[in-house]
């Protein structure tokens, strides 16, 4: 399992790329593996404001869907549209295929995520 | 996973790196490398599957035939010694209690191959109807292992390693002397993917160097370990039922679009009269085809013809071989015309949804 520094990590195992006041939201190795053959990902209205923890999307395998989870309150600003014609990208370069951009509405948020040494021992419990 | 059982070859999946999962009380693999790459070696090579969970009822006495006609929706007198049946067992009301294989080895012999998720309360069932036949039923479910071999190269891999020559086991015949490695075993040409292929029934303790032998044999052909997970895509495509999707105890097998297996002039059976009744006053629900172009279809999704729900998917997927949406769904027979669009509710939207043939994929048995 590949878990990348400097990046925050939510429980429902997306990752956030943070820069400046905007954020990358994706979905982890553990996640894609965990999850299998991506087939669909459903992506959030740019511009619609998601509370944290609610559901910003939807990923699907052969097998069932699964919602993606915003890691934090924001708006979205932008969706990766890539996905649409190849949602498999998700299983190929899971950190590097971003699912969307968003705004951060409040950065303190960020502190109740978890870092990349606290998810990977996270993610081990887990298995 | 405490409390599930473990087939024999439960070793073997670990080993293989199969991703285990509790299915119906089984610890068993859902897939292996991926359900997308293992179902297309089914389609285009082999692929073998523990089905060691599936239920074994054996029906041996003077009355068995009379038992099992008189259980089953389909015509057990048009079967020759060896040869199989696919049928259902309803309830009086023409609900289904499951659907199974029957197996005839004898006049007075046969054996009933059933979901795994019913064994007790399909043997409760026939233990009830057999009252006043003169037979013994024994539930043989925890005693056999069984494998299925499916796909175009299954019966090439197979006959590297069984004595009898596998072209004299025509489709929906079995032979139950066929040794391989050793172990006399039950084969016969059947399956649940629409491949040609075997289900090879054989003792716990031998199974596993057969499994262990078929992907010796089989590897270079491209044969693979295959799970539970493209088995339900392969049935799907193939568009075989799935008790508790397309049957279940309030849909009726004509319903369901089996009519076929239910002979309704057979002198009796149980579920008869209400299937009659159903024919005859016109089917309230039917199952049709759905294809999507935006949103994957599941199970339990409502269908909608405007804003009017008609009916819900029974079962759907990303079509691995069609690489399409597409879903089986149980609607109001006034709607679901062939070519006319009705909608799927996906979470919060509702797509468009075309009715299309439910034959998704042609079967490719070899009759």
């Amino acid at each position: 399992m590949k878990v990348v520094n400097g990046l925050y990590y939510t429980k429902d195992h997306e990752w956030v790329r943070v820069e400046g006041n905007e954020a990358y939201v994706g979905i982890t190795d553990f996640a894609q593996h965990a999850l299998g053959a991506i087939v669909y990902v459903e992506l959030p209205e740019v511009d619609s404001e998601i509370e944290g923890e609610e559901s910003f999307g939807t990923i699907e395998s052969v097998k069932a869907a699964s919602d993606m989870l915003m890691p934090v309150t924001g708006t979205v600003v932008e969706v990766n549209e890539d996905l649409e014609n190849d949602p498999s990208l998700v299983n190929s370069d899971p950190f590097e295929t971003w699912i969307m951009k968003i705004s951060i509405s409040n950065p303190a948020d960020l502190d109740e995520l978890m870092n990349a040494e606290e998810y990977e021992a996270f993610c081990n419990e887990e298995e | 996973m405490d409390s599930v059982k473990k087939t024999a070859l439960y070793d073997e999946h670990v080993a293989a790196g199969g991703k285990i999962i509790d299915f119906a009380g089984w610890a068993l693999p859902v897939q292996y490398e991926g359900i997308i790459e293992e179902h297309e070696a089914v389609r285009n090579a082999a692929g073998m599957f523990d089905v060691s969970h599936m239920g074994e009822v054996e029906v041996i006495g003077k009355d068995a035939f009379a038992f099992v006609q008189n259980l089953v929706t389909n015509d057990v007198s048009t079967l020759e010694d060896n040869q199989i049946l696919y049928a259902m067992m309803c309830y009086e009301h023409g609900g289904v209690v499951d659907d199974l294989l029957v197996y005839k080895f004898g006049a007075e012999h046969f054996y009933l191959v059933i979901n795994a998720s019913n064994v007790e309360k399909d043997f409760a069932w026939m233990q009830e109807q057999s009252k006043g036949y003169d037979l013994t039923l024994e539930n043989l479910s925890d005693r056999v292992s069984e494998i299925a071999l499916q796909g175009p190269l299954a019966q090439e891999i197979l006959q590297k390693i069984a004595d009898v020559d596998l072209s004299t086991i025509k489709f929906f015949y079995c032979n139950r002397n066929v040794m391989i490695e050793g172990v006399k075993c039950l084969v016969s040409r059947t399956g649940y993917t629409g491949e040609d292929g075997f289900e090879i029934y054989a003792p716990h303790a031998d199974i596993a160097k057969i499994w262990r032998k078929l992907l010796e044999v089989g590897k270079d052909l491209g044969l693979k370990p295959t799970g539970l997970g493209c088995r339900d895509t392969l049935r799907f495509e193939a568009t075989l039922p799935l008790y508790g999707h397309e049957i279940d105890q309030n849909i009726t097998p004509l319903e369901a679009g089996l009519g076929f297996f239910v002979k309704l002039d057979k002198p009796n059976f149980i579920g008869k009269d209400a299937l009659v009744a159903q024919k005859a006053n016109g089917l309230p629900r039917k199952t049709i085809g759905l294809e999507m172009v935006k949103g994957i279809p599941r199970q339990g999704y409502e269908v909608l013809a405007g804003d009017k729900v008609i009916g819900v998917i029974t079962t759907g997927y990303f079509s691995p071989t069609l690489k399409k949406n597409i879903a089986l769904a149980l609607v109001d027979s006034a709607y679901g015309e062939m070519g006319s669009e009705l909608g799927v509710q996906v979470r919060k939207n509702v797509f468009p949804a075309t009715v299309i043939s439910k034959r998704f994929y042609q079967k490719q048995y070899k009759k």
